[in-house]
């Protein structure tokens, strides 16, 4: 009997078999791995597993406690709706990298220490990174390499904090850090937040979700941004910072939604402002509001991919994307309207409906925190949510003028998938006890009062009103909104206009002077060198050695006669000579 | 069933009896709002029946005029804008 059993492991190996099966075959296995792996979530005790030592640190694979197993049971019910929606897709490599993707987040939300955490960080941005890849189209593929140069440079920075963090503690584990505003502090918080998409670091995000293929955005949607969720609250809870990032984000995303006329771009901006409560709620950081967004995320994930699921069969069915292009669908399409709008009322919070059970539990938590300002804030985002979510997007998707296409109800397995994400959106809004029962705090919270779903209906019925009297003003325009990608996009051009023309020009200015001044000088020296200095003294020495030798042998060869009368008589005169010297000598 | 729920809120010729439903929907839920117990309420505007309702309308109506203002002052451009 094993005591714990890694899902991911059922992920990332499970993947390996994918491109070997076909057909009938290849589905049922699609669906068995995420089965297999709610199955272990269900089945796991909670406890440190799978620690190995690695150059003398501990590696810790399965850190489960409430919160992470919180997170896996969302992740691996979310796994397998994506799949059911995905069963379809004959392309065997965007199974493969949804499977290693799930695998990278449920990686991250077991790892126990930084260095773990951060290889699954990586396999997570490099598998989703395909998803877009894999549209196969100009634009999604330059999206892609955005996605991907963003996210490196997230992964560099949170790596460069993990460095500088064992620098300073000799510890490796995974858990709160100190609020000490060290380098490595705010290194490991970027990282974090990018992925998270706080702004101005949250443009990869509403750029390439609405690029991504249709089912590989349902993916997409749910898992990077909401991993981001489960460190932050992990390692950043109570940071004071992150309280007015958040809310700063919830508003960012309405306002951009409302301009916004891509469908899937204008869902991508609610996430943006949906994270932001939960971002909020970390950084309020009491355990209401920490059950907040661990209970935001955990309805987020399931809402957020129906409506991505409702778009994306709109944009499968229909070949179109923009609002200014599409209407009149309630006539052909009704199935997949109704399922959308359960989406729709989830994140708008109606009572009875996801949203309403976990996004009050983030305000509320304001509130008790005495912040009157951020809590009417966050409160203000929730209008804006119904209004685009729930009204503006549906209306000029499946309503207002006819645009005159009929297109069909899409696949029956996208629609089960549609079907089964909207049944845990009411689910979790009539039985909010069965989630609230898995929340990492142990704290009371009653949503439904009656001055609650009295004062939250107002908020929403009234929304619906200004938006029904201001309709006019909304008629979605076909324009592209300037974001703080623009930095990289536009900015980039400015940058190599400065690589090309002050920079390379003053490089050739200067290599023009450098050719000028000193390579003819220092080709003159070497002339002079090679001609002078090289024949006339070096070889000259040669050859004056050699030619002094020869000269010497001449007159040597003189004395060489072969006659031994000649040589004994030279010798006895040498002798004669030194005898006669050292007589004298002393 | 799905389809006459769907054709009721889509087909033009039940745009009265709409109107009258939502309208009627507008007085119910402003009016329960005045016969709730405010056991939780934390700040002033809490204890305010109604409130709700006015803070939903306004904050719709400025999200809306705000972020069309900055719209058209800079955020939007044209669709080609990001093309070479």
């Amino acid at each position: 009997m094993i005591d714990w059993f890694h899902p991911s492991i059922l992920f990332i190996f499970g993947a390996c078999l994918i491109p070997f099966l076909r057909g009938r075959v290849q589905q049922v296995y699609l669906l068995l791995i995420p089965a297999l792996a709610i199955a272990a979530v269900f089945f796991m005790s909670q406890g440190s597993f799978w620690t190995y030592s690695f150059l003398g640190n501990p590696l810790i694979f399965g850190k489960v406690d409430k919160l992470s197993v919180v997170f896996a049971w969302v992740f691996t019910i979310m796994s397998f709706i994506g799949m059911v929606y995905a069963l379809h897709v004959k392309d065997s490599g965007q199974h493969v990298a949804a499977f290693l993707y799930v695998g990278g987040s449920l990686g991250v939300t077991f790892a126990g220490d930084y260095f773990t955490l951060f290889i699954f960080w990586e396999l997570m941005a490099f598998a989703s990174a395909y998803l877009i890849f894999a549209r196969r189209e100009k634009k999604a593929i330059e999206s892609a390499y955005r996605y991907i140069l963003v996210h490196i440079f997230g992964g560099v920075c949170l790596l460069g904090g993990i460095i500088l963090h064992y620098a300073n503690t000799k510890s490796l584990a995974f858990g709160p850090l100190p609020q000490d505003g060290s380098l490595s502090f705010y290194l490991i918080l970027t990282g974090f937040i990018l992925n998270a998409g706080v702004p101005p670091l949250h443009a990869w995000l509403t750029d390439s979700y609405p690029e991504a293929t249709i089912t590989g955005s349902v993916f997409m949607c749910s898992f990077t941004t909401k991993t981001a969720v489960y460190v932050l609250v992990r390692a950043f809870p109570g940071t004071e910072l992150l309280v007015y990032m958040g809310t700063v984000m919830a508003l960012y995303g309405v306002v951009y939604a409302v301009l916004e006329n891509d469908c899937r771009r204008l869902l991508a901006y609610h996430i943006v402002s949906q994270v932001g409560y939960m971002v909020a709620g970390v950084g309020i950081g009491t355990d209401l509001s920490l059950n907040g967004s661990v209970s935001h995320a955990f309805a987020h994930i399931l809402y957020k991919s129906l409506l991505f699921m409702g778009a994306g069969a709109v944009i499968q069915m229909t070949g179109k994307r923009k609002l200014t292009e599409l209407g009149g669908l309630y006539k052909t399409m009704p199935i997949t309207l109704v399922l959308y709008m359960i989406g729709g009322f989830a994140i708008s919070a109606f009572p009875l409906f996801s949203g309403f059970v976990t996004k009050s539990m983030v305000v509320s938590g304001a509130a008790h925190d005495h912040r009157p300002l951020i809590a009417l804030l966050l409160t203000m985002a929730s209008a804006g949510t119904f209004l685009h979510t729930g009204l503006k997007l549906p209306y000029y998707m499946f309503f207002a003028k006819d645009s005159g296409i009929r297109a069909k109800e899409p696949p029956t397995n996208m629609l089960v998938a549609m079907g089964l994400a909207a049944f845990m959106c009411i689910a979790i809004g009539v039985l909010p006890e069965q989630l609230y029962r898995l929340l990492p705090f142990p704290v009371h919270f009653e949503p439904y009062t009656g001055d609650h779903v009295t004062s939250a209906l107002g908020i929403l019925m009234f929304t619906g009103l200004g938006f029904f009297m201001l309709l006019k003003k909304l008629d979605p325009e076909p324009t592209v909104s300037v974001d703080t990608d623009w930095v990289y996009r536009k900015g980039s051009r400015i940058f190599m206009w400065f690589a090309n023309k002050p920079l390379a020009g003053g490089d050739g200015y200067i290599s023009n002077i450098y050719n000028t001044w000193f390579t003819k000088y220092t080709l003159k020296i070497s002339y002079f060198l090679a001609r002078v200095f090289d024949v006339r003294i070096i070889d000259g020495l040669v050859n004056g050695v050699a030619a002094f030798f020869i000269k010497s042998a001449k007159v040597i060869r003189v004395s060489e006669s072969g006659l031994v009368r000649n040589y004994a008589f030279t010798m006895l005169l040498g002798t004669v000579l030194i005898i006669t010297y050292y007589l004298f000598a002393y | 069933m799905i389809k006459a729920i769907v054709d009721f809120f889509g087909n033009p010729e039940h745009k009265k009896t709409r109107n009258m439903m939502g309208y009627i929907a507008l007085v119910v839920v402003f009016a329960s709002d005045f016969f709730v117990h405010r056991a939780h309420a934390i700040y002033i505007w809490d204890k305010i029946p109604g409130w709700g309702a006015f803070y939903g309308f306004v904050s719709c109506v400025l999200i809306i005029i705000v972020s069309k203002f900055l719209g058209h002052h800079g955020i939007m451009k044209e669709e080609d804008y990001y093309d070479d």
